[in-house]
């Protein structure tokens, strides 16, 4: 192992060591001056520092990379990756945008401070290229997310949720910890390649097996996938929205893409390529069956929800089904397609997160009986949830609509004789039309239904323009998806 | 300019939909300038149309759009596709002319409405699947907002049935859509391109039924048609009259444009079936329209049974047959316009019922004798009188019918009959009721007939008697067309 | 060939009537209703006679053709022409139109209406007998329809509604049923002008297009001709009609309001025989040859139970809507014999054009003096005030002799007595069908003497006897009335006594239709 020159680190994870300043200039700068202003200013001091903050860094992302020689064994640099952290900053940025209008703690430095931990976790799953920094990146994430959903406390179920996302999530960091201690045991190597190379053409060992299962089953918690699930409706509901969207598009973005390269990288060769008729070998049928599970319980649940956010989380779940059948494609566009549909993915469900905020801060329920008569209290935030949902239930021009397109043309692109992934393909195809109709539900109260309520409001100023970015970004990249897919599949290929 | 029938569409929408201080009756004008442009462009594509020339798709329109999917922005049009443009011009032009009254939420309306519209015309013009695909989506929406916002008789179960029964359809589109660009090689979705791939006959085995009635779900195929008349039963008669008018005809027109010009083996092998249930849609349509109370339904029942000889003019595959069936698109279109204009707008409106008991009762022919003429005609166009267009449609559909499967000709002849007992019926019940001549009148007068609303019916029903006169005025577009190579495989298997 | 499209305009002329009246009648006093009603039907007539002036009589083509094309994909073009036969009918229609209009109700509610719907039907008629495509020849056959339904319909007896839809509905059925069979003729011919499909049904090449060109699975191509025929049948069938496709007939023909009535029997029926002659023998003579028998029993069936069922009625208008039954299926019954026999030589020439020219009068002489019965059935239901029974009347002879006389003139035209003009069209039938199949026509006379017992008894309960003290104050014709029985009774007998006056108009056709069939040139 060659020693490590971390001059040469530092420049590589500039992106990555402007955020961590932030997270702490944010800190101090609350504590040192902050602290006497109304929660408001400190919001906004707060939040101007780190807007800076994200933007150099994206700044640096932006720039080029340096040549990461030497590096390799423990970071991937450039290319999707930096798509997905340009990503992942944006959804991030926007999720603590909302949050400045969100009740949701007096503890704002901390706040901020978290959140950008977390964020840096979060690149580092993006750029992580050895086991033991996937897995310490992944625990920072978490953790902070643990402390994010407690923070909100003077919401009840706050901290039951918290407490189960944190025993669960414990519960699936020892997984993973397992599993990849048992793929190192079984190659002995922690770097991606070298496993790799170690796993060239042989067939999987037993010990390897355990170790992809246990694997699968930590990443099932983090993308809560069925029957991993279980925390997720609690932690959405409980969460306040800011953080809730922040579970739900930016760590689902980080894991996703992380969980894709291990599996397409790291175990490509034992994986049982989608390609491979034959279901003898590999996980690739570990993961359908998930895939499968996802997809059905996720929408058939979701029909029966009455809270918004509940709504949300089961359809995320059904969402992850989605996503994994992408996994199962070829790889480049199986990527690439994966990486499309969780940013606009995020995009949508930040936005609907924000507009969750904007009625539960104005009629104190996240009921989708409170949406009734939004559309004259708030015409324009309105319009936005339309697009958010129909864009959540894939209905073309709006993004979620090329991303499932685009995730099933990978799917069957790996192969059209592959009977497995075009049932899957079948399945995820029919249960979109079954979500239809509980996303219709919700747009059915905020267009149809008639409200008593119905005086014209203005909504915060800050949570519109959000609301409307978000907006923008999901039919925009639903219409020129090119703007992100071209340079991913070329990145990628 | 043959783009413009979409863009102007759209940009009405938003027009009605964004533009601050809109009054109601600014937006009517906004919707109807709209329309009349998009009915202009059309016909001034019909006059600029080159009949003799070789190449039969003119007017294209060619961008890449996501190159990595060979998914291309590739707009066109031939004889087929103008009919129904102009069709959809026609529709937009009345539609909007018999939704002259609505008050509540009128930006909104036409917003959809136009929306609506644009869908339309962007199917009939797509010579791209995904991009045909994504305008086949986007026409879905509205549909639901029209009926459950403006609808009436149990309007949210139509409208949630309809757009998921649509929805349905569409997403067995999208599974043959997906593997039809699999198999030819995922490198590109023209129609222009897919054609030139001679697709295998197994995989045309399964691909064309799953594809076909994806389609013909929205074309009313029996069984899967229940969705149609309770959703133009609910809704609102501009929305109705569109509904049936052109909605319906996005089906078959889909059908035509790709399972059928793609799979010509796969039509061979279920071309009986279909045309079974064509016919039996046809008479179980006009059976079911005898028996109905609610004069709405019967108009609606008679919907599936008109759509049927559509089908069955396809299933003839003769040149014969499918310009019949194309014939019927229009005719179909322009008489169910006209019935749902006279039953929803010009009876119900004014006397808010529909039960032919009660109008029976209120001797509708002395006080509505503009209503009353209007529905003579188009009922006895309907009913297959020569004459109209709906005559010399179904005339070519028989022809067809008779060469290939003569004894579904018989049955469809029984169908006709069945269909002047139940226009009979109706008209004679709702208009010529028995006290007419000798009960005094105390009902109170009912408001008489709007100018918009004779202008569009005169509009429709000279646009049914010129086709049925003037048959030329069509056909001319329509057989150059179906006799070029693209129809080739199709007209001779 | 004419540069005037005279035929054409002959067409739309009525309608033009129909479009005048429809948009200006709300103002018209219902005088004025009626007198518009005679400009249009008078001006078709001044049409019709030049028509017939400019006919050369010496020739059986067809003439003042008119041909453009229409719809080409479909190979359809616009062709008119009259023969003697349409002249005939058409010159039936000019004179039974005016009838009918006189014979209005005047203050009936909406005369406008009322008139031009008998204008539009008159387009109907005129449109059907001219038309030489079978695509257009439908158009009008179907459009005659909907002001026949809308007159019932809306003018008619008590009863009206359901006669109404049953005339439309039975009608259509068959109406269907003819469409059906010409579009299979299309689909395996690719044409629909008559004489081009009797041109091929004659050598042959239309059973070999059949044959090669409908998709039937096993079934022997003899038995398609035979559906096909069965189909186009079912529509002159229920048309005119024939035994068992009557039923809707004595409903109808009681309800309808005398004028349509008129119409009905006088021109509508007409329209089923003339398909017959024009349409359905010389396409489908060879299969009509493989079922002539039961077809000729089909037709002893009309004529002998209507005339038994006209026995039975006491409804004069019931009485005479069998009478009508009966008297076309003479009609029925030459046709039939016409194409019951195939050996094709100069004696069968002779004896076929005996029959068809038979069935020609008939079509015309039944015209005139049903129309003319059922005018004067008007008149007395008018008097009446709707009694119509045929034991309510009596010694109406004393009362009203010129309405009496009219009356027993034309009931005994209509049950045949020499001299008048039923008389010839029948004896030529007889003469024709008897010499070319025997048993037919001699059961056959059977019915006219039932027609003979229960005219008879027409006249003895209605006209003579005694009277019946109801009708003391029974008026007698006025001048109006006149004005229609007068021509009616000159036409009977001039026709009766110089039937060649009629018969130069269609004899030369007839031939050429003999020699269309296979006949002797």
């Amino acid at each position: 192992m060659t020693p490590v020159d971390y001059s040469r680190l530092l420049l590589l994870l500039a992106p990555e060591m402007i955020l961590v300043i932030t997270a702490l200039a944010v800190l101090a700068a609350d504590l040192i001056w902050a602290r006497d202003l109304k929660d408001r200013n400190r919001h906004t001091i707060a939040f101007s520092i780190t807007l800076f903050g994200s933007l150099a860094a994206v700044a640096s992302l932006m720039m080029g990379t340096p040549d990461p020689a030497g590096a390799t064994q423990w970071l991937t640099l450039g290319g999707a990756t930096t798509t997905v952290k340009i990503g992942l900053i944006a959804l991030t940025l926007s999720a603590l945008a909302i949050s400045t209008r969100s009740p949701l703690t007096s503890h704002i430095g901390e706040l901020y401070l978290l959140t950008l931990l977390a964020t840096v976790g979060m690149l580092f799953m993006a750029s992580a290229n050895h086991l033991l920094l996937a897995f310490i990146a992944l625990e920072l994430v978490s953790l902070s997310f643990y402390i994010l959903v407690a923070l909100y406390r003077h919401h009840k179920p706050a901290a039951e949720g918290a407490l189960r996302y944190f025993l669960l999530g414990g519960v699936s960091a020892g997984f993973t910890l397992f599993g990849l201690s048992f793929i190192y045991g079984a190659t002995g190597s922690m770097a991606f390649d070298q496993i790799s190379q170690q796993l060239d053409g042989s067939p999987p060992s037993p010990l390897l097996i355990v170790g992809m299962v246990a694997l699968v089953i930590g990443f099932g918690f983090k993308i809560a996938a069925v029957p991993m699930h279980l925390w997720a409706p609690d932690a959405y509901q409980a969460a306040a929205p800011p953080v809730g969207a922040l579970i739900a598009s930016a760590s689902k973005l980080a894991s996703f893409y992380l969980f894709a390269r291990i599996w397409t990288v790291v175990l490509a060769d034992v994986a049982g390529r989608g390609a491979d008729s034959s279901l003898s070998a590999g996980w690739l049928i570990l993961l359908a069956i998930l895939a499968a599970a996802s997809l059905i319980l996720g929408n058939v649940a979701a029909i029966a929800q009455t809270s918004l956010k509940r709504l949300l989380a089961y359809s995320a779940i059904a969402h992850a089904g989605y996503i994994l059948i992408g996994l199962m494609g070829e790889q480049a566009d199986g990527i690439a397609a994966v990486i499309y549909y969780l940013v606009t993915y995020g995009l949508a469900i930040v936005g609907a997160f924000a507009l969750v905020l904007l009625v539960e801060g104005s009629d104190g329920s996240d009921q989708i009986t409170a949406f009734a008569g939004f559309h004259r209290r708030y015409p324009l935030e309105s319009f936005c949830l339309l697009i958010f949902i129909l864009s959540l239930a894939g209905i073309p021009p709006l993004a979620g609509f090329f991303g499932k397109f685009y995730l099933f043309a990978a799917a069957l692109k790996s192969g059209l004789a592959s009977n497995l992934l075009f049932a899957l393909v079948v399945l995820a195809v029919a249960m979109s039309a079954v979500s239809l109709y509980y996303y219709l539900k919700v747009l059915k109260q905020a267009y149809v239904v008639p409200s008593p309520n119905t005086a014209r409001r203005r909504s915060d100023p800050v949570l519109r323009v959000v609301v409307i970015l978000m907006a923008i970004g999901v039919v925009a990249l639903g219409c020129f998806p090119d703007i992100l897919v071209g340079d991913l599949v070329a990145d990628l290929k | 300019m043959l783009s413009w029938t979409v863009y102007s569409s759209f940009i009405g929408a938003a027009v009605c939909a964004l533009w601050p201080n809109l009054s109601p009756t600014g937006t009517r004008r906004v919707a109807l300038t709209t329309a009349l442009i998009g009915f202009l462009a059309a016909l001034v594509c019909c006059f600029q149309y080159d009949v003799d020339s070789e190449q039969t798709v003119q007017f294209i329109t060619e961008k890449a759009w996501v190159p990595s999917l060979g998914i291309g922005y590739l707009l066109g049009a031939d004889g087929i596709s103008l009919t129904l443009v102009l069709l959809t011009g026609l529709a937009a032009i009345t539609g909007t002319l018999f939704s002259w009254n609505i008050e509540t939420r009128t930006r909104e309306f036409f917003a959809f409405f136009l929306t609506l519209i644009g869908g339309v015309y962007g199917v009939f013009i797509s010579f791209d699947l995904f991009l045909l695909f994504v305008f086949y989506e986007i026409a879905i929406i509205p549909k639901y907002f029209l009926i459950a916002i403006w609808g009436s008789t149990r309007r949210e179960y139509g409208a949630m049935k309809l757009v998921l029964y649509s929805f349905a359809g569409s997403a067995l589109v999208l599974i043959g859509l997906l593997a039809t660009f699999v198999e030819a090689g995922a490198t590109s979705f023209s129609v222009l391109e897919l054609i030139k791939h001679p697709f295998p006959r197994d995989f045309q085995l399964w691909a064309f039924p799953v594809t076909f009635i994806g389609f013909a779900i929205l074309a009313g195929l029996w069984p899967f048609h229940t969705w149609a008349p309770t959703g133009h039963v609910a809704a609102p008669t501009g929305a109705s009259m569109l509904l049936a008018g052109v909605v319906m005809k996005l089906g078959a027109y889909g059908a035509l444009r790709f399972p059928m010009t793609l799979f010509p083996m796969g039509l061979a092998a279920w071309r009986d079936e279909i045309a079974l249930l064509a016919v039996i849609g046809i008479v179980y349509g006009a059976t079911v329209a005898l028996v109905q109370r609610d004069f709405k339904f019967v108009i609606g029942y008679s919907s599936v049974s008109h759509m049927g000889f559509v089908l069955l003019g396809l299933m003839a595959t003769s040149e014969v047959g499918l310009s019949g069936a194309v014939l019927q698109m229009f005719s179909h279109g322009v008489l169910a316009s006209l019935l749902f204009a006279v039953v929803g707008r010009m009876v119900y409106a004014r006397t808010h019922t529909k039960d032919l008991t009660e109008l029976e009762a209120m001797q509708l022919a002395r006080r509505l004798p503009f209503a009353a003429g209007t529905f003579v005609v188009a009922g006895f166009a309907g009913m297959g009188m020569p004459g109209f267009s709906g005559f010399i449609a179904e005339l070519q559909v028989l022809i067809g019918a008779w060469n290939t499967f003569p004894s579904f000709a018989v049955v469809a002849g029984i169908g006709i009959i069945i269909g002047v007992t139940y226009t009979l019926r109706a008209m004679t019940k709702a208009f010529f009721g028995e006290a007419s001549e000798f009960a005094d009148d105390p009902a109170p007068p009912l408001t008489s007939i709007t100018g918009p609303e004779k202008i569009g019916a005169v509009l429709l029903i000279t646009a049914t008697t010129l086709v049925g006169l003037y048959p030329r005025i069509l056909l001319d577009l329509i057989v150059p067309s179906l006799n070029s190579p693209m129809f080739k495989p199709l007209l001779e298997p | 060939m004419n540069s005037f499209p005279l035929i054409s305009f002959l067409t739309i002329l009525p309608a033009l009537g129909t479009v005048f009246l429809w948009s200006r009648g709300r103002h018209m006093s219902a005088h004025g209703v009626q007198r518009t009603g005679y400009l249009f039907s008078g001006l078709s007539f001044l049409v019709v006679a030049i028509l017939g002036l400019q006919f050369d009589t010496s020739s059986g083509e067809l003439q003042a053709v008119e041909r453009y094309d229409w719809i080409p994909t479909l190979g359809v073009e616009y062709a008119v022409g009259i023969d003697g036969l349409s002249l005939l009918m058409i010159g039936l229609t000019a004179l039974l139109v005016p009838m009918s209009l006189r014979a209005a109700d005047p203050t009936c509610a909406r005369p406008h209406h009322f008139v031009a719907l008998v204008l539009l039907l008159q387009t109907g008629l005129i449109g059907t007998f001219t038309t030489l495509n079978f695509f257009h020849w439908f158009l009008f056959w179907e459009i005659s329809l909907i002001p026949a339904f809308f007159l019932i319909w809306t003018w008619g007896g008590p009863n009206r509604r359901s006669a109404a839809l049953q005339f439309f509905v039975y009608t259509f059925v068959g109406s269907i049923g003819l469409l059906l069979a010409f579009l299979g003729l299309f689909a395996a011919t690719g044409t629909f002008d008559f004489a081009t499909l009797a041109e091929q049904a004659r050598d042959g090449s239309l059973m070999s297009s059949l044959a090669s060109n409908l998709a039937w699975a096993d079934i022997p191509i003899r038995w398609i001709g035979l559906i096909l025929f069965a189909l186009a049948f079912l529509g002159v069938a229920v048309k005119v009609p024939l035994y068992p496709f009557h039923t809707w007939l004595p409903t109808t023909y009681s309800e309808a309001p005398t004028a349509v009535t008129i119409l009905l029997t006088g021109l509508m029926s007409k329209m089923g025989v003339y398909a017959l002659l024009r349409l359905i023998v010389p396409i489908f003579r060879d299969q009509m040859l493989l079922v002539a028998t039961p077809l000729l029993f089909l037709a002893v069936l009309t004529i002998v139970l209507s005339a038994f069922a006209a026995y039975r009625q006491e409804d004069l208008k019931r009485v005479f809507a069998y009478s009508s039954i009966n008297h076309l299926g003479y009609c029925f019954l030459g046709v039939f014999a016409l194409v019951s026999g195939s050996a094709f030589d100069s004696s069968w020439n002779a004896e076929a054009a005996a029959a068809v020219n038979g069935v020609v009068l008939q079509m015309f002489n039944h015209g005139i003096v049903a129309g003319f019965i059922f005018y004067l059935v008007g008149r007395l239901e008018q008097r009446s005030q709707g009694v119509r029974g045929i034991n309510d009347f009596g010694g109406l002879r004393e009362r009203a002799p010129q309405f009496a006389t009219a009356l027993g003139v034309a009931l005994f035209a209509s049950l045949g007595l020499p001299g008048l003009n039923a008389f010839i069209g029948e004896f030529l039938i007889f003469k024709g069908a008897f010499a070319l199949v025997k048993w037919a026509p001699a059961i056959a006379t059977l019915g006219l003497l039932i027609t003979a017992v229960f005219l008879l008894g027409v006249i003895q309960k209605v006209l003579t006897g005694p009277l019946n003290p109801k009708w003391q104050d029974f008026p007698d014709l006025n001048s109006g009335e006149r004005s229609i029985v007068a021509p009616c009774l000159v036409i009977m007998l001039l026709v009766g006594l110089f039937p060649q006056l009629l018969i130069r108009f269609f004899n030369a056709s007839t031939l050429r239709y003999l020699a269309q069939l296979g006949g002797l040139e």
